[in-house]
């Protein structure tokens, strides 16, 4: 970059040099301005007076530029790859010393001299959790989407709108430390009362104790991804074009119909990338959920009773006490979670990619 | 569609009115009244809850009052319509409640350490039964590790943006947005992880007589990681909103293509990509697990991210809020609360700079 000086002073004032020294014509590739000279002026010499372009230099600016962002453009295939390869390659040596099944073995003993870790219980309960939070979260945040961009006055509804932007800005040790000091109170006490009348539902039965539980960890999971999915939702029903939610109105739509028939399918791929967004959030929360969970290696459907735990709120607990295989199998199970977080994302992504070629969204 | 186009035909419009029949004003609020004294027998007489139940079935069954009332004067899509407007207000009261509690303890038990020790001192020598202690190793932890992690990614991210605005052609220009956009979903811990392995067990021990070099400065790579996608994917937007006309004019002077990027297109996006960055800072102030796992976090101050450990603001956090003292919570809460107000301003400065931003949306 910046080889040629007198260039820069010349180009504003539209000097004799711009002609004879810059790189080619712009949005031109670099191979045409390599091209014979000839057939990069079809008008012939001398029409227009501006003579042949100059040959592209090998080394000059625009390739160095131009090389410099690819090879940043690069460093993110890079990083994800390298994700990829340095997590299996401290993931495997624990993996080797395990002593027993990875995936079905329900425990987490890898600093013993003989290491038992198993993923299984670690992997249900961190989808049981995301999934109860989202489908506590999602009915919810959209209704309050709707809220702000539909019902409320204008002026409370982006007021509104902002404080949620902030919200979703919360970091998650906070919530986290709320969700352990002051609502797992009330979570226990909903919890006994589950039980005491709900317990032939195998999810809310047990002999307690109640309140660190799936449910608290699932509640806290779910007012942390509320402004989330609720933010960007709340962008994608404002930009539903006025047009359509006027005819749906003019045919004598109420205001629900309106929103059923113009507002919601428009704004379709935006729910579903906000609710993937969420999904990810969910899966990958770790402090919120090692803050509020009773920790426990069991695959129980058991909602209320304390226990429940999660690959990442796992990562963060062990981590403290590990050794080197215990590090490894942490690794490992993080390489799991990548791995589900992964498959969730380019899932939502394709779906995403695929739909916006029809509907001009943003997602 | 189906209720637009199916309904049944309207009886002869009277003369004396041409308005369709509408519930009275009294009504909503006399059902709710209604709803509220029918659930508060039914808890009371089986003994079954508390108020908060009331409240609840009060509310289940206001809804289906409220659609039987609306569906006998004014019909079925006039009913529907009252019980989903009735269900989007109350999905909305339903989450003010525990935000605004989340806010509310924030501030309450926040304050309580909020003095100058808290601000001036570490937690070096300070025992369980030792009230004082403070966040200062932290807060200097925090902004060290950002500020790392800033002047890492910032120019990454803005070349890897204009990349895929400006040169990216075909597959591979695709491949680099659609794994930006996987990169965001990638949970801070899994970063943590990476950085563990890469960074803190397997290059650092080269040049650290092979031991494991727990740092900040490992924080600020991981944190690094988690930024990088934010910072690509809102440059790459507001590289896009920069009018065609501003380029071609540029061209039409005969300035190469690098040279109007770097001074037509970059200085008009910019106050977009700052804000863009600013959001991206206030997500990684608040990473916790990240630090967690590979920058140690100490008890005392340490200005220097490349060696031995560091702690931060949100690691503070979590750890107080593991300690056993009774004198931890306070600090916990306190240090929760300078966090968010350190990521409360920088999102609100982003949101106001991006308010003034010339391009617009």
């Amino acid at each position: 970059m910046g080889e040629s000086p007198p260039r820069s002073a010349d180009a504003g004032t539209g000097g004799t040099r711009v002609t004879q020294s810059h790189d080619g014509p712009a949005g031109a590739s670099a191979r045409v301005a390599e091209a014979p000279v000839s057939t990069r002026t079809p008008g012939g010499a001398g029409l227009g007076g501006g003579g042949a372009l100059p040959r592209a230099r090998a080394f000059g600016a625009e390739r160095a530029f131009r090389g410099l962002t690819l090879a940043a453009g690069t460093a993110v295939l890079v990083i994800i790859a390298a994700i990829a390869v340095f997590l299996i390659a401290k993931a495997v040596p624990a993996l080797r010393a395990n002593t027993v099944n990875f995936w079905t073995f329900e425990g987490w003993f890898p600093n013993d001299p003989e290491p038992k870790f198993g993923i299984g219980a670690l992997a249900f309960g961190t989808v049981l959790s995301s999934v109860i939070a989202l489908l506590l979260a999602v009915p919810v945040a959209l209704g309050i989407a709707l809220y702000l961009s539909h019902y409320a006055p204008r002026r409370l509804g982006t007021a509104l709108g902002f404080l949620i932007d902030l919200l979703a800005a919360v970091p998650s040790v906070v919530f986290g430390l709320w969700g352990r000091d002051y609502f797992s109170g009330p979570v226990a006490d909903f919890s006994a009362w589950l039980n005491t009348y709900f317990s032939w539902i195998p999810i809310f039965g047990g002999d307690g104790p109640f309140g660190a539980s799936i449910l608290l960890g699932s509640l806290v999971l779910a007012i942390m991804v509320l402004p989330i999915i609720t933010s960007l939702s709340r962008e994608v029903f404002l930009q539903t074009p006025t047009a359509n939610e006027e005819a749906a109105l003019a045919l004598g739509a109420t205001r629900w119909e309106m929103l059923r028939t113009a507002v919601l399918p428009y704004g379709r791929p935006g729910i579903i990338a906000a609710v993937m967004l969420g999904l990810g959030r969910a899966l990958g929360e770790t402090i919120a959920l090692a803050l509020t969970l009773g920790i426990t290696f069991n695959i129980s459907v058991n909602l209320i009773e304390n226990g429940g735990n999660t690959i990442a709120a796992n990562i963060a607990n062990a981590f403290g006490e590990a050794n080197e295989t215990g590090r490894g199998a942490l690794i490992a199970s993080g390489l799991v979670l990548f791995a589900i977080t992964l498959i969730v994302n380019i899932t939502a992504r394709a779906i995403i990619y695929r739909r916006r070629e029809f509907t001009e969204s943003a997602a | 569609m189906s209720t637009v186009t199916t309904h049944r035909p309207r009886p002869p419009v009277q003369p004396t009115t041409l308005l369709a029949r509408r519930l009275p004003k009294y009504a909503a609020p006399a059902v709710a009244l209604a709803a509220l004294l029918l659930a508060a027998a039914i808890v009371y007489g089986a003994g079954i809850g508390g108020p908060a139940l009331v409240v609840v079935i009060g509310a289940l069954l206001y809804l289906a009052g409220l659609f039987a009332a609306a569906n006998a004067v004014e019909g079925r899509r006039s009913a529907r319509n009252r019980t989903w407007s009735a269900l989007i207000h109350s999905a909305f009261v339903l989450a003010v409640l525990p935000l605004a509690s989340v806010v509310w303890t924030l501030v309450s038990k926040g304050t309580e350490r909020l003095d100058a020790n808290f601000f001036g001192t570490s937690m070096n020598n300070i025992g369980a039964r030792d009230p004082e202690g403070g966040a200062y190793h932290a807060i200097i932890g925090t902004l060290e590790q950002v500020g790392i992690a800033t002047l890492i990614t910032v120019p990454l991210g803005i070349l890897c943006a204009i990349y895929i605005v400006e040169y990216g052609r075909g597959r591979f220009a695709f491949a680099i947005r659609f794994f930006v956009d996987v990169m965001t979903g990638i949970p801070s811990i899994v970063s943590g992880l990476f950085v563990l392995a890469f960074w803190v067990l397997i290059v650092s021990p080269w040049f650290n007589d092979g031991r494991p070099g727990f740092s900040g400065f490992a924080a600020a790579l991981a944190l690094g990681v988690l930024m990088l996608p934010t910072v690509v994917r809102s440059t790459e937007e507001m590289l896009r909103l920069v009018p065609a006309p501003l380029r071609e004019g540029a061209y039409a002077l005969g300035v190469p293509k690098w040279k109007t990027i770097l001074r037509v297109v970059l200085p008009t996006a910019l106050p977009g990509i700052v804000t863009g960055v600013m959001l991206a800072i206030a997500r990684a102030a608040g990473e916790t697990a990240p630090v967690l796992l590979v920058a140690g976090g100490g008890a005392a101050i340490n200005f220097d991210p490349f060696e031995n450990n560091q702690s931060s603001l949100a690691l503070f956090v979590y750890q107080q809020a593991g300690d056993a003292s009774r004198y931890a919570p306070a600090r916990a809460w306190t240090a929760a609360l300078t966090l968010v107000a350190l990521v409360l301003i920088l999102t609100i400065a982003a949101k106001l700079l991006a308010r003034r931003n010339r391009l617009g949306r």
